[in-house]
């Protein structure tokens, strides 16, 4: 049976009673895993408690930061400040020179591209090479396409479309997740995959960007920020213990 | 002889504030299905409504098994219901109502 991921679900901290119908309705949807979107300076206190809320409805929480870099200085100095602190690191990118940066950086695991505005979505041919090369992921949201109306989702459809087959061409992972700010717009895996054929993309290739995609990023970061992680494919099996 | 074609029933679960009735809960459908596949594709959906449980705000649909995702896709992209916020869950596809109610008892 698949385990399925929404890894961008957007529950607000501050309303706690709204956070937690939105986590129960997402474990009653079927989802397994969730990554919910945290400040770069939430506290440890903070996190047990969302931690809590998930253990109780039996669906598992990956910790995320998005960051938002106006330059790539920006980014390299967040990356380095606040990647050990958080499971999944998305960036979104506002300028060219943002995206080309997250792409070829290792540490970045979501690519995230603006939704409204199509001029900003810098995801072409070099941006996929780039990211090909260093594992990150591109992310689609689908709550965008349930909010936007007319020709606004029609030029969006349109355009990830073309991204969806230069990703495909170039290997680079798609990772499909909902970005829900309410739950009137969240929906169960079956049917976001059902809307992923909409920019015609087999339901089978989407039910995978909803499962094993997302928690292949998860489960690889999980394993680098544990102690036992030395670099890549060596970690510690066993500790001798003193007399 | 003619070929019977071959269909799909859907169970769906709506999440809504108002009061809704059958009549209601098909018009969004089938608009939603008109919006984002025109007359042709709603032509080729061939929605029908074959149940209703009102107290649970569950219905079951029938659509053409060719059409079967992108009536799905029109069912998730469902927002609203007489202009009102709502949201519209798939609970459970089969090609049998006795299948279906075996997959979700519910209904």
């Amino acid at each position: 049976m698949k385990r399925f991921a929404d890894l961008h679900l957007r529950v607000p901290l501050n309303d706690q009673p709204k956070a937690e119908s939105m986590i129960r309705k997402a474990s009653e949807l079927g989802y397994n895993l969730i990554g919910i979107p945290l400040s770069p300076h939430t506290t440890r206190e903070q996190i047990s408690q969302l931690r809590q809320i998930c253990r109780d409805t039996k669906i598992d929480l990956a910790t995320r930061v998005n960051f938002s870099p106006r330059t790539p200085k920006e980014l390299l100095q967040s990356l380095r400040r606040f990647r050990r602190k958080f499971e999944i690191v998305a960036v979104r990118c506002h300028t060219k020179d943002v995206a080309r940066q997250a792409a070829k950086d290792r540490r970045v695991d979501l690519l995230q591209f603006s939704a409204t505005s199509i001029r900003k979505r810098f995801f072409d041919e070099s941006e996929a090479e780039l990211a090909s090369q260093a594992l990150s992921a591109i992310e689609i949201e689908l709550a965008p396409i349930l909010q936007l109306t007319s020709f606004s989702r029609v030029r969006l459809l349109s355009r990830l479309r073309k991204e969806v087959t230069t990703a495909e061409r170039f290997k680079v992972p798609i990772t499909l997740s909902s970005g829900a700010t309410d739950e009137l717009l969240m929906r169960s895996p079956h049917d976001y995959a059902a809307l992923a054929t909409l920019f015609d993309w087999p339901m089978s290739s989407a039910l995978r960007a909803l499962s094993e995609t997302p928690w292949a990023t998860v489960e690889r970061n999980r394993k680098k920020l544990s102690p036992d992680y030395v670099a890549p494919g060596i970690h510690v099996v066993g500790r001798k213990t003193g007399d | 002889m003619i070929k019977r074609e071959r269909r799909r029933y859907l169970s769906l679960e709506v999440v809504s504030e108002q009061l809704l009735n059958e009549q209601i809960l098909l018009d969004a459908v089938q608009a939603s299905v008109h919006r984002l596949f025109g007359e042709y594709g709603a032509s080729k959906a061939n929605l029908k409504l074959i149940k209703t449980i009102l107290e649970k705000r569950q219905f079951v649909i029938c659509c053409s098994h060719i059409m079967l995702e992108y009536v799905r896709a029109a069912i998730a992209s469902t927002t609203e219901i007489n202009g009102k916020a709502a949201a519209i869950h798939v609970l459970g596809v089969s090609g049998t109502l006795r299948a279906l109610s075996k997959k979700t008892p519910k209904v």
